[in-house]
């Protein structure tokens, strides 16, 4: 009974870290089913993508390359491209987590979107993750994920711009306040210093989504360079 | 209720790809050796990837974007993080509507 009960906490603690973003998901997910009911998708080719792909940024670069018939080789490899940053995002969490059984690792994985992700990289620098904690984050999120985007469909033109009243910036906002969070001195604005110089100048030259892990490869860069081979981090 | 066909594949091809990077870092971590040097590199990537996925909005898109990102970093040193990201929102929504 206690045993349940402490399994109940742990997924509501869960539930509670990711709730801000689920108010942030709610409106992107509609926008996201309103712009594929106009690409043509049916409501339920639109839920397949969200509950299958799981990822808000390749679903909008698929409907913004989006053709009929549909390329599956053109779709794929952008979708690729786009999640290329997961890689570095699995590799980090993946250190991370000690109290989970190796299915558990596996099936976890499945679920990391950049909210999740962010969320839980932030969590385990405070305490160790439990995977009914991760659970509780990955339920509501991807409900609302997937619910979202069937009522954008279904509702189609009546979906407003959620820019006009700041919504889409809601995203940034939670980076840039979980940013604030990993600084460990001046270490850590080398590093973001360099990501931020990658990410902006190939975001300025090369078309499409390379920014992220070009400015992801140049702070990993940074890190491993400076300090050489000590075990001392300096401040 | 339909599904074409050749959206299903689409549709398939995308998770494939997805599944596929998220699975590989853990793969990936099977043959890292952890000297300090890669411990800390994997320990850059939290913060590195965050930038570099608002680097373009903070610094390249307007100056609304870029007063809000401003406002919401020095209020996650002071407030919550829900505080934080409300100012932020409130933030670009009244610089937008004031036309910048």
């Amino acid at each position: 009974m206690t045993k349940w009960n402490e399994a109940l906490a742990d997924i509501a603690a869960g539930a509670r870290r990711i709730a801000p973003l689920i108010v942030a998901v709610i409106p992107i997910g509609m926008v996201y089913g309103a712009v594929a009911a106009t690409k043509g998708l049916s409501p339920l080719e639109t839920v397949l993508m969200s509950a299958l792909v799981f990822a808000g940024g390749s679903q909008f670069v698929a409907l913004d390359i989006w053709t009929h018939p549909a390329s599956w080789v053109s779709l794929g490899f952008a979708a690729l491209l786009v999640n290329v940053r997961h890689v570095l995002m699995s590799a980090s969490l993946g250190t991370k987590l000690q109290a989970f059984s190796g299915p558990q690792k596996v099936f976890s994985m499945l679920f990391l979107a950049d909210e999740i992700w962010a969320m839980s990289e932030f969590r385990a620098r405070e305490t160790v993750l439990k995977p009914l904690w991760y659970l509780g984050l990955v339920l509501p999120f991807y409900s609302a994920w997937v619910l979202s985007g069937l009522a954008g469909s279904l509702l189609g033109a009546f979906i407003g711009d959620p820019a006009l009243i700041g919504l889409d910036f809601a995203f940034p906002a939670v980076f840039i306040v979980l940013v604030t969070g990993f600084w460990k001195g001046s270490e850590t604005g080398l590093v973001l210093l360099a990501s931020a110089t990658c990410a902006l100048t190939v975001h300025h030259f090369v078309p499409g989504v390379w920014y992220i892990a070009a400015g992801a490869l140049g702070g990993l860069v940074v890190a491993a360079l400076i300090g050489g081979e000590s075990e001392e981090v300096p401040a | 209720m339909t599904v074409e066909l050749t959206t299903l594949a689409a549709i398939v091809a995308m998770a494939a790809a997805t599944v596929l990077t998220r699975l590989s870092g853990l793969l990936l971590l099977r043959y890292v050796n952890f000297s300090p040097r890669s411990r800390r590199a994997l320990d850059a990537i939290p913060p590195a990837v965050l930038m570099a996925v608002v680097a373009p909005t903070a610094l390249a898109t307007g100056p609304a974007e870029s007063a809000a990102c401003l406002v919401t970093a020095l209020a996650a040193f002071r407030f919550p993080m829900l505080a934080a990201v409300a100012l932020g929102v409130a933030t670009v929504a009244l610089l937008r509507f004031l036309g910048l």
